[in-house]
């Protein structure tokens, strides 16, 4: 992990000495220990899905066909002498579509749905998986045999394909959205939860709690979940990346996100048309999708690395 | 070995026929299926409606409509595409063969740079070169493949003017269009080839590590026949096992892919039958999908228990 942190391409300014740490070394040493610039990341990326209202500084969906392709607002040349920018009121930070929608607001309001989405997705799915390996692994026997076949079918199937499915028979929507990834989230946990499980039944403390007349449930919640939040807590954040990506690219191809909500796969599929004359239509979602998920696996292997002595062991 | 071929045989037949029960359940989630027959804003009389429900032979039981649907499955009949008013099997047949180049050629490019690159990654451990395989790799995890193809077109067709901007340059000479598949190879391949990379690494590093690697160092073994001879080859049998999930990935990837680059294959035409509601269209291609991606597992399995003899007796 700290390895990589080196390669995001931060280099502390080595000369600099404050006040809070007295050796340029404690920075470097703290960075390389710590999360922080995913977790800074994050926090921003967060902070604007809290706040988009405040933040952005139009609406993501008013139309204004005055800034139509409107340049980034670096691009001082196209603001001020250009006959078509010059026109233009205020700058748009990031540039405006086809249809003049600032694409910063429509970037911040993105934030929001995709970070809602597959936030609510993980957790609906870790839950669901969890529930599901816990029961697979502590009974056993027939249920634990039907469960195993159902995830390798489930595992099998295409997803993106069945998602278009979905979309023609069912419709769009953000809680179908929701419901697909966690009906894409769920089974992978299963197993791994199964084999923690498996393990742990056979403990001790288990053995003891069954002589002592605890109930099945009481084990299940008091003896066996408490062991496998630490697995819970990796896979779930090892995965939160996959469900943006998944997200983004059904907001892609149309049948993700519906498209009157901005979402950053569906403002990437906007700039498609006019990529030779506006790139940072497609440009910018992509790069808030690149460092959601960049950040959110560095914290999910830094989580690893710490949670579990067993993958620390092995870390490369 | 007979008893393991039998088991997993009845296992994806078993998937197909599971696979086959959700796309028939989700026809029916909703509404009446007649609707997903029927273009939305047309306005169809109810004589219409009760011909065309007898027509598809909606008007029966759920249990002898599934019953129908699937044997005619069976028989290799996908039914009829409401739009082309042609058979999904005459629309897929035409468009196969460009998916499958594709696929191929993505896969053979993800091998031959992904394997080399876990290889040399995990011999310069900690190294410049270990650093810039795993950045390449971290890239094509992280970003999305529609957005890496874009960013492609945009600099390298439009901005470069190198390479193509779309399609698959079919009647050109050769250079030209192995030009046409630059950028949509890359792209498809890009996260394969990340996937063999971080597998092939780590296998490699554990099995540097062992007892056996470290014998034959003591013995005095000349480093590169440590490396190729007993090394890799051990660790090969890493990256074989995620063959399957690499197909995977080329199954939703190819769908993006060719919608990028307007490539003209099954999975564009998958994401046009959406748009155009053609139910029968769409059920055809997951079917087909699906039953390609349980055989491919299948031959993946078996080809990794002649690669490994340890999981034959387990």
């Amino acid at each position: 992990m700290s390895t990589q942190i080196e390669s995001f391409g931060v280099n502390p300014n080595s000369s600099e000495k404050t006040s809070l740490f007295q050796y340029p070394g404690t920075v470097w040493r703290f960075i390389r220990r710590w999360p922080v610039i995913p977790i800074v990341i994050l926090a921003m990326l967060v902070f604007l899905a809290l706040f988009a209202q405040m933040i952005s500084p139009h609406d993501p969906n008013t139309q204004n066909l005055r800034s139509n392709l409107a340049r980034p607002a670096w691009d001082n040349d196209y603001y001020e002498n250009d006959r078509v920018g010059s026109k233009i009121a205020e700058r748009h930070l990031l540039g405006a579509d086809l249809f003049g929608r600032d694409v910063f607001s429509r970037v911040v309001y993105g934030t929001r749905v995709s970070l809602s989405v597959a936030i609510v997705a993980m957790v609906s799915g870790t839950i669901l998986g969890a529930w599901a390996g816990i029961m697979t692994g502590y009974y056993g026997g027939i249920f634990d045999e039907l469960m195993t076949r159902f995830v390798d079918v489930w595992n099998a199937l295409p997803f993106l394909l069945i998602a278009l499915v979905v979309s023609i028979t069912i419709g769009q929507g953000v809680l179908i959205m929701i419901v697909l990834l966690v009906m894409l989230t769920w089974v992978g946990l299963v197993r791994n939860v199964r084999a923690e499980v498996l393990s742990l039944k056979t403990r001790d403390y288990v053995s003891a709690a069954r002589v002592a007349g605890a109930s099945d449930l009481r084990i299940m919640y008091k003896h066996i979940l408490p062991g496998i939040t630490n697995l819970l807590l990796v896979l779930a954040s090892l995965r939160v990346g996959g469900l943006i990506l998944t997200e983004a690219s059904l907001s892609f191809l149309g049948v993700g996100i519906p498209s009157r909500i901005p979402s950053w796969g569906g403002m990437i599929s906007d700039g498609r048309g006019t990529l030779d004359e506006a790139w940072w239509i497609s440009f910018f979602p992509g790069l808030g999708i690149f460092l959601t998920v960049m950040s959110m696996n560095f914290l999910g292997d830094w989580i690893r690395d710490r949670t579990d002595p067993r993958l620390r062991q092995l870390k490369d | 070995m007979k008893n393991f071929l039998a088991r997993r045989l009845i296992f994806s037949v078993l998937s197909l026929f599971i696979a086959s029960m959700a796309v028939f359940g989700l026809a029916h989630a909703k509404e009446d299926p007649i609707n997903l027959f029927i273009q939305p804003g047309y306005f169809v009389s109810p004589e219409t409606l009760e011909a065309l429900k007898a027509k598809w032979g909606l008007d029966k039981p759920l249990a002898l409509q599934y019953l129908t649907w699937a044997g005619n499955m069976l028989r290799g009949d996908l039914g009829e595409s409401v739009q082309q008013q042609r058979p999904v099997t005459t629309i897929i047949g035409e468009k196969w063969g460009a998916t499958f180049q594709l696929a191929i050629a993505a896969w053979i490019f993800g091998t031959i740079t992904g394997i080399p690159l876990g290889v040399v990654s995990a011999l310069q451990r900690g190294k410049f070169t270990d650093y810039l395989a795993r950045g390449v790799a971290l890239i094509g995890q992280t970003l999305p493949a529609f957005w890496i193809g874009l960013v492609g077109i945009w600099i390298f067709a439009v901005y470069l003017g190198w390479l193509p901007v779309f399609g698959r340059g079919a009647g050109l000479p050769f250079f030209e269009q192995a030009k046409h598949y630059v950028l949509p190879v890359l792209v498809l391949g890009w996260g394969p080839m990340a996937g063999y990379m971080r597998i092939t690494r780590s296998a490699m590093l554990e099995v540097l590590d062992s007892e056996y690697v470290k014998l034959a160092r003591a013995k005095g073994v000349a480093n590169r026949s440590v490396i190729w001879k007993h090394a890799f080859r051990n660790a090969l049998i890493q990256p074989l096992t995620i063959a399957t999930l690499l197909l995977a990935g080329f199954m939703d990837g190819a769908v993006l892919v060719e919608v990028i680059f307007a490539w003209p294959g099954v999975g564009r035409v998958a994401v046009e039958a959406v748009n155009q509601n053609d139910f029968m269209l769409i059920t055809g291609t997951v079917f087909i999908f699906t039953f390609l991606y349980l055989v491919m597992s299948l031959v993946a399995d078996l080809l990794y228990t002649v690669a490994d003899p340890r999981i034959r007796l387990s």
